[in-house]
This record gives structure tokens, C-alpha cells and sequence, in this order.
């Protein structure tokens, strides 16, 4: 299987794109079990995004899965819907199924403001790891760079400097086995020169 | 009277909301995950249908929830009688 393209900055890294069709009622349990096992002779990490929300290819997603990352918004629908993924790993994934192991469970809680948690506005860290019960893997905080980083195509992990970017690539190295402390999880008191300036 | 509220110690905040909609709603998500035997829906309309030979009660007003306590499992019914 040749039809992954490689990436233009890091030559380890390739894609293959998922069928783009309207739905991915296309994919079929067997048809992707099968891109997976190609794909693992060749690959040593195989990270599947799964769509937003819970369908078929999220489920597919799921369900070859060795390690699962949940990623989750401090929203109430979000944090609802990251349970129920939870409970499907938990017992429909096929390492469930098997009753062999379970899936390894990482939480990453994405546009976190601290700011506002102090001013109880947001759900806090603490309060999304007390109804999901799994371990933290990284937070990544609310930060204006995602969405121009996206509007450019690029990775916002890319962006030097960036408070978003240096946190994804602290939960790289947590997740690789480092030990990497988190940042980003509490206020940070902007000084008087940043306050004037604006900066973020 | 508005003014009172921000003397009171512990301050509602929209977090603190947030916390028990999502307690509430992971709750019964997560009963739904481990309390349904498939044959759950039918017999709950069975058994209204049996109630409503006797009584006439609209379908909200019974209440259908298993629940698990220690090794026991509880079917509890609860059928709100209309007033008379």
C-alpha cells in the first residue's frame, strides 16, 4: 500500500487520508482492521483522528485501539460525550472484547483558561479528572494561535513560542515516557509591561 | 433582595452549575451503559399496557429503573396514580 503521502516538514511522519465520503458507513470493521495491519509492518505509531462526536469512524477508531488520547473541552456536552467514549473503550474496543487487557486511557483537556476557572466561569482540571477518572496526559490552553495556525495549515506545534504549541509537544514527550512537568494549568499574572503591550 | 447574595459565603458560579449538570447527566449515562438488558423496553411497555387495563395513566407517570446494590439487582416500578 503506497497511497499515504509523506509530510513537508518531518520525513517520518506520513498520512493517509479516510474516505471522503459523506459518512464513513464506507468503512467496513475488516477493511480497516486489515489498513491497520499493513500499516503497522511499516509504522511504529499509527495515530487514527477519529471524528468529533460518536459514529462509525470514530467507533472503528476505537475499537483496534492500543492506547486511546480523549481529548476533551472543559464543556459540559463535551466532557458528557468524552464519558461515553470512555464506557464504549471500556467495553466494546477490541482489547475489551478479548478480555485480554484494556485500552490505555490518556486525558487531554484542550482550550483550558485558567483565568477563567479562577473566576469560576470554566469547568476546572480538577473537576473534569474527578468525573472521568483517567490519568492526565497534557492541557493545552485556550490560545488565539490555534485558529490562525489552522487558518494557515499549519500544525499549531510548529508555532515557536506558542503557550498551545510548547503544550502539545510537552503531552508528545509525556506520552513517549518523559517526565515532563504541566504548565499552562494555573493563572499567570500578566505584568504591568504585557498588561500595556497586549502580549499573549 | 439582589445585594444579599454577595455577602453569602459560597458563591454560585456557572463552573459550579456546569459540575452538576454533568454529574447529573454522566450519572444517567452511565446507569443507561450498565443497567440495560435489552428486553427492558418491552417489558416496560408490557407492563404498562397490563396497568392500563385497570387505569388509565399517561406514560410519564411510570417510572422504570434497575438498579444494582451489592450483588442484588433491583427492578423498581413506580406508577404515579392520576388524581381522582
Amino acid at each position: 500500500m503506497t497511497n499515504y503521502f509523506k509530510d513537508k516538514h518531518l520525513d517520518q511522519l506520513h498520512i493517509l487520508a479516510a474516505s471522503q465520503t459523506r459518512d464513513k458507513d464506507a468503512l467496513s470493521q475488516e477493511g480497516v482492521e486489515r489498513v491497520l495491519n499493513e500499516l503497522s509492518q511499516d509504522f511504529d505509531y499509527i495515530v487514527c483522528d477519529s471524528p468529533a462526536g460518536i459514529e462509525r469512524g470514530a467507533f472503528l477508531a476505537m475499537y483496534f485501539a492500543d492506547e486511546a488520547l480523549v481529548v476533551t473541552n472543559p464543556e459540559v456536552s463535551s466532557v458528557r460525550d468524552s464519558d461515553r467514549v470512555l464506557g464504549i473503550l471500556s467495553s466494546k474496543a477490541r482489547l475489551a472484547e478479548r478480555g485480554e487487557s484494556k485500552v490505555k486511557e490518556h486525558l487531554v483537556l484542550t482550550r483550558y483558561n485558567p483565568a477563567r476557572v479562577a473566576k469560576g466561569e470554566m469547568l476546572s482540571l480538577e473537576d473534569v479528572k474527578e468525573i472521568l477518572a483517567i490519568p492526565l496526559l497534557g492541557v493545552v490552553p485556550e490560545s488565539s494561535t490555534v485558529l490562525t495556525s489552522s487558518n494557515s495549515g499549519v500544525p499549531v506545534i510548529r508555532e515557536e513560542g506558542s503557550d498551545a504549541g510548547l503544550a502539545y509537544q510537552d503531552l508528545v514527550a509525556r506520552f513517549l515516557g518523559d517526565e515532563v512537568p504541566h504548565r499552562f494549568i494555573t493563572e499567570q499574572k500578566k505584568g504591568l509591561f504585557s498588561k500595556l503591550f497586549g502580549a499573549t | 433582595m439582589d445585594w444579599l447574595k454577595f455577602f453569602r459565603a459560597e458563591k454560585s458560579t456557572t463552573a459550579k452549575t456546569a459540575k452538576d449538570r454533568l454529574m447529573l447527566a454522566v450519572a444517567y449515562q452511565r446507569s443507561g451503559q450498565a443497567n440495560g438488558p435489552a428486553y427492558l423496553p418491552k417489558l416496560r411497555e408490557e407492563l404498562l399496557g397490563v396497568v392500563r387495563k385497570y387505569i388509565q395513566v399517561p406514560d410519564e407517570a411510570v417510572q422504570f429503573s434497575v438498579q444494582r446494590e451489592g450483588g442484588l439487582e433491583v427492578l423498581e416500578l413506580n406508577i404515579t396514580l392520576p388524581d381522582s
